[in-house]
């Protein structure tokens, strides 16, 4: 076999022409096997994502209960309904966008600024990234609902330490105003993930930038705004619709520290949709607020991909 | 002169504690409520609430919460949960990787007619929200007769459906030079020694890493199991853990509680700190999704 490697006789300029043939070779030996693995993806796509979108709109346009055999079609019924008799869907809307116009700049600003300090050449920075990340890999758990439905309760941790500051009790679960913010207190807790795609940001913003700038007398506040957010706006865009697809789609935290209450304040979509479609077992409307969902998810990243002509700023 | 360099320096010196203040105390909010519930785990309901400290007062503690929480349901205690939990985390793992690896190895390393498509149609469902997939594939596992079973919670990894995996692999994979497998093929190895032998040491970092997210998302997955399965014998942990979530006005055990709960989180966390060197490493180099 070794006798097929380069031969010590070979000049630099025939190894390259020999790898060159190599390469076209290597790709004439083996002209299935790409097909051979990608046979899973494939299956995957068909079955799992493809046939699901088709399947949903479907059943978005059909009156369907697990009683009935068959979805029977009935055009946009489910979707006139929602849009003029639904009270509860009015207010999954509006709760849904409170939380991700309140939850995605919130993550974002903790996130950046938490960054911008530990860019800062300091001591034990690992340490710290690493205590910051460890609610992020939580997230979701059961464990950390039931902790904070714990510590929002009237006689719970918060109001506790609330009191040590003289401040009376507040009702956070209970009251239509806070409990929306519990939630959004326990996103913006998670900020960990979203702090280390920004800290990679920063690293990777150029130290002649900022040499250049103070020689030309810039301030810390100038060169925040003039050279670190625009060079990094590509990083701020990425982490800007991630967060904000995450608060689109929050299930766990409303479902489980608030059940969707006080009066529907936290019925965020997701919840909605599950409690219609598995708890009341109406998969047509389910499916057909999904796709509302899902227009609502892209209209805005729409929004924020048109804006980002004028406000991210690619380097290449 | 050297007495604007001392002024510079005192200035530095001011800026980093405010910075390290800002740092520790930003980190204490973060841990106080996890410190905590560790620490109320040893209280009696009594010493929970109306207070902020992390230990009971002296000699009021307890350690009657664990074998308490321990046996957490009526029927099964929770090792039980944990052996479900694992029974559907550890190949969901293990085929996360697989086929995520192989799809990613077909598009970054081969040239086939159609290969824009297929990455194409990755790209397009990296971008489309679990939610949209939710109820049609509830039927689809109907139609599969896979309800409540536990492969409903990884038929789907099988199939390399999460394009964030197969998006990382790939991009980390067009990192590593092509003359390794070129030599390798040049020797007899066929494409899948080539992946094992060649690729798959290189790529332990984002491997690692793809089995770490993957696992950390699955014991934190509520919604699946709380959709696919519903017989109380196939119930996992964080479904068991719902039924502690307590009203907030009964009388329970609260002490118990936590001390659930923090039986429930500190294996993801010694998971974690395992093999967080890797872990925050790729996620800072990819861009990672949560």
């Amino acid at each position: 076999m070794d006798n097929k490697r380069n031969k010590p006789s070979e000049t630099p300029a025939a190894k390259a022409a020999g790898v060159r043939k190599r390469r076209g070779k290597w790709r004439l030996k083996f002209p299935l096997a790409p097909f051979v693995f990608l046979i899973p993806w494939f299956i995957g796509f068909a079955i799992f994502r493809a046939y699901p979108i088709l399947r949903s709109f479907y059943l978005s346009l059909s009156h369907f209960n697990l009683l009935d055999a068959q979805p029977r079609f009935v055009g946009f019924d489910n979707y006139v309904r929602m849009f003029t008799n639904d009270i509860l869907f009015t207010a999954s809307a509006a709760a849904t966008l409170r939380f991700v116009f309140l939850g995605t700049p919130m993550v974002l600003i903790v996130a950046f600024f938490i960054a911008y300090i530990l860019n800062f050449k300091l001591k034990g920075v690992n340490l710290f990234r690493t205590a910051y990340y460890i609610p992020s890999i939580l997230g979701g758990n059961v464990a950390v609902a039931i902790l904070w439905r714990q510590m929002f309760r009237n006689n719970g941790l918060v109001n506790a330490a609330l009191g040590i500051f003289g401040i009376d009790p507040i009702m956070w679960l209970r009251s239509e105003s806070f409990a929306p913010f519990v939630l959004v207190l326990l996103s913006a807790w998670q900020f960990g993930s979203t702090m280390l795609i920004f800290l990679a940001g920063l690293q990777n913003v150029s130290p002649s930038l900022y040499e250049a700038a103070s020689m030309d007398g810039a301030k810390k506040r100038q060169m925040l705004f003039r050279i670190t957010i625009p060079v990094i706006s590509p990083v701020l865009f990425f982490n800007t619709i991630n967060v904000m697809l995450r608060h689109f789609q929050e299930f766990n935290s409303a479902f489980l520290i608030t059940e969707g209450g006080p009066f529907n304040a936290t019925l965020f979509m997701n919840v909605y949709i599950y409690q219609r479609s598995f708890a009341g077992l109406d998969f047509g409307y389910g499916s057909a607020l999904t796709w509302v969902l899902l227009l609502g998810i892209g209209a805005l990243t729409l929004v924020l991909w048109l804006t980002s002509k004028f406000w991210v700023h690619y380097s290449d | 002169m050297s007495e604007v360099n001392l002024r510079t320096v005192r200035k530095a010196k001011i800026n980093a504690g405010i910075r390290y203040f800002i740092l520790i105390v930003v980190g204490l909010f973060m841990a106080y409520p996890l410190i905590w519930m560790f620490g109320s785990a040893f209280k009696n309901n009594f010493d929970i609430f109306n207070s902020v400290a992390i230990f009971p007062p002296a000699g009021r503690g307890t350690m009657d919460n664990y074998p308490e929480a321990w046996n957490i349901s009526r029927n099964h205690n929770m090792l039980f949960y944990y052996m479900n939990t694992l029974r559907f985390l550890i190949p969901r793992v293990i085929f996360q990787v697989i086929s995520c690896t192989l799809t990613a190895y077909a598009i970054a390393r081969f040239q086939f007619p159609g290969k824009k498509i297929v990455f194409g149609l990755v790209m397009l469902t990296l971008l489309m929200p679990d939610v949209a997939f939710r109820i049609p594939v509830f039927f689809i596992f109907r139609d599969m007769n896979l309800l409540d079973t536990f492969a409903s919670l990884y038929v789907q990894e099988m199939l390399a459906v999460n394009s964030f995996f197969v998006f990382m692999i790939i991009q980390f994979m067009r990192t590593i030079p092509r003359d390794l497998d070129e030599a390798a093929a040049i020797d007899g190895c066929g494409p899948l020694r080539i992946l094992t032998y060649i690729l798959v040491p290189v790529l332990r970092p984002i491997v690692i890493t793809t089995a770490l997210l993957t696992f950390m998302w699955g014991s934190n997955d509520f919604l699946g199991p709380l959709i696919y399965l519903n017989s109380p014998n196939n119930q996992v942990l964080a479904q068991a853990l719902r039924g502690l979530m307590g009203d907030v006005d009964t009388l329970t055990n609260y002490g118990a509680i936590f001390a659930a709960a923090t039986i429930a989180i500190v294996p993801v966390l010694a998971v974690f700190f395992t093999c967080s060197r890797y872990f925050v490493q790729s996620v800072t180099a990819s861009g990672g999704k949560e």
